[in-house]
């Protein structure tokens, strides 16, 4: 297929639509404003359904209903957006309905700004509605990288029955990039023996629900659920090494803050001689915590760079143990770091010098 | 060529960069310019976020009231209707992309009525919606529609940002003139990055002449190309 040049939220919408998705269900926010809109005049001509819901909790239980029903369905919002979604996205991890959620992150707390964040992480890595469970959350950093997610993201929400978070920033649904469709490879995937669309030939019912009134079997439940994330872990965890192979020092970071922490490495090589790596994490959940201590194992110390005050840097330390120093280099409220303020930081880690 | 300049567009067709190397080239050449950025519809990578640049070049920059804030607030200030009576000045438009985004211009147009401007569409033959003639002919007649103007002209900008080839601007000359014969609209420029004028057919670069302008790029920022090398 030959490339062309999209916005990273057209970009996704047209992967979710060249993955099978027929059911799109939102409401309105920027920065993600261009996926419902391209939804809205794709879906029809590929005999699916936009529509655009009275309020994002009505949405995400649209999804929850679609989804059910064996569909694929997506939702996308950005951060505000995404906390209104948070107990129907509860209901659907207890329930194992797969499904795809988009959040283009932008500033918060609150209504905050409509420019790029990272302040999001918290709440998709650490469930952000309540009870125990996960969501796979994924972190592309190039349009052409959301794409292939996007299209895997469904298979991976099919494959384990869970919800899968597509996690951007706001700078990567506007940006525009060269894309190429199709590239991603389908997996096999079993038939949903579980949707709830008729009896047919069965003797019981499909009952998509996440009510357990015993106590005893809810644990049994959580159980079933905690083998399902492990299983996960271990599948699934996603993670790019750039110039590590000679680093000194290894930046942590995802979305398009990586990709202004590459532009930094190529410059601090060239100026300073400090040999610096970046290890981005692809998957926010599961998070690649082995790869990370492996990494930084061989380097004098880490830094991580986030759109926010300091969340995925947790995850880091954790990681790490405490073996090595960790530092912590963040803009937050929309505002994005500059490759030069990455180098000084790098610089002033390495004592001023190579 | 009018006084007042519009582009207009669907979304991501380059609007911006044309705006602001339009309005450099008319103050190069001695011109006083003003840039008006009516963009309600589109967030990020705007013109008036290059205010430093324009007003350096000793160009003068209209924009929407919250532009750059918090405030998704689709609000123009009164100080646009200026423009129409300042007559000694050259006006450059950009307009917010589809049909939502040239809706605004409604709002000028008895003002437009009486000093008819040059209004054209930018189209990249390579962004979705404007890969074949039916759609560039569609689109050009949803935004029409929607700015309640006459439309002019019709500029091109084929690109795929850093993997631009002198062969994709070709192609798109070609698909863009057969839109243009369908909508009997004059193709009245076409813009590329230096690196790819200078590997255009010289029967090309001759055809096209003067209308070929050398187009630079203002509101990427640089580390967004660096991927594009790496792959």
């Amino acid at each position: 297929m030959s490339k062309i040049l999209m916005k990273g939220n057209e970009a996704i919408a047209e992967a979710a639509i060249q993955a099978g998705c027929r059911y799109f269900f939102g409401y309105p926010i920027t920065p993600q404003n261009q996926i419902p809109e391209y939804m809205s005049r794709r879906l029809p001509q590929v005999g699916g359904c936009f529509l655009q819901a009275e309020s994002e909790v009505a949405a995400i239980n649209m999804v929850y209903g679609a989804g059910g029903a064996g569909a694929r369905a997506m939702t996308s919002s950005s951060s505000p957006g995404i906390s209104l979604k948070q107990e129907g996205i509860s209901y659907i991890a207890g329930a194992q309905v797969p499904c795809v959620i988009v959040n283009m992150m932008r500033g918060g707390p609150g209504l905050g700004s409509i420019q790029p964040s990272q302040s999001d992480y918290y709440q998709a890595t650490r469930g952000g509605g309540h009870g125990d469970y996960r969501c796979v959350v994924l972190a592309p950093s190039t349009v052409q990288e959301a794409v292939d997610m996007m299209a895997e993201g469904f298979d991976i929400a099919d494959q384990y029955r869970i919800p899968v978070i597509l996690c951007g920033d706001g700078m990567l649904g506007q940006m525009m990039e060269p894309v190429e469709m199709g590239r991603y490879t389908p997996r096999k995937l079993p038939e949903k023996t579980w949707a709830t669309t008729g009896m047919g030939s069965r003797k019981t019912p499909n009952i998509i629900n996440s009510l357990y009134i015993d106590a005893a079997i809810l644990e049994q439940k959580n159980a079933e659920l905690a083998a399902i994330y492990d299983e996960i872990s271990a599948n699934e965890t996603k993670w790019e090494s750039y110039r590590m192979e000679d680093a000194d020092y290894m930046v942590v970071a995802y979305g398009t803050t990586a990709r202004i922490a590459k532009s930094a490495i190529t410059k601090i090589r060239a100026e300073y001689g400090i040999k610096v790596g970046l290890l981005r994490p692809m998957t926010l959940w599961p998070f690649p915590s082995a790869a990370i201590a492996e990494a930084a194992a061989k380097v004098k110390a880490v830094l991580t760079v986030e759109m926010s005050t300091g969340q995925m840097v947790d995850d880091v330390r954790l990681a790490i143990a405490g073996s090595k120093p960790v530092e912590f280099l963040g803009r937050s409220g929309g505002m994005i770091p500059a490759p030069r303020e990455i180098i000084d930081k790098l610089v002033e880690m390495a004592g001023g010098k190579a | 060529m009018r006084r007042i300049e519009v582009h207009i567009g669907h979304y991501g067709s380059g609007k911006t960069e044309i705006s602001l190397n339009r309005a450099l080239e008319l103050a190069g050449a001695g011109e006083k310019v003003t840039l008006v950025d009516i963009d309600i519809v589109n967030p990020y990578f705007r013109s008036g976020e290059q205010t430093e640049l324009l007003e350096g070049a000793g160009i003068e920059v209209l924009r929407p009231t919250f532009e750059g804030t918090n405030l998704d607030i689709p609000s123009l200030p009164a100080e646009i209707q200026r423009v129409f009576v300042e007559k000694d000045r050259r006006i450059v438009f950009d307009v917010g992309g589809d049909p939502a985004g040239a809706a605004v211009l409604g709002r000028y147009v008895r003002y437009f009525a009486e000093e008819p401007a040059e209004v054209y569409v930018v189209v990249n033959t390579l962004r979705p919606w404007s890969t074949s003639v039916e759609e560039i002919c569609w689109m050009t007649g949803a935004i029409a529609e929607r700015c309640r103007l006459p439309i002019t002209g019709m500029i091109h900008n084929t690109n795929l940002a850093r993997q631009s080839t002198p062969e994709q601007l070709v192609k798109g000359q070609e698909l863009l003139e057969a839109a243009a014969r369908q909508l009997s609209l004059p193709v009245v420029r076409t813009y590329a990055q230096a690196s790819v004028i200078e590997k255009l057919p010289t029967a090309f670069r001759d055809r096209l002449g003067i209308s070929l302008k050398p187009l630079s790029i203002y509101t990427r920022p640089e580390w967004l190309d660096l991927e594009a090398d790496v792959e």
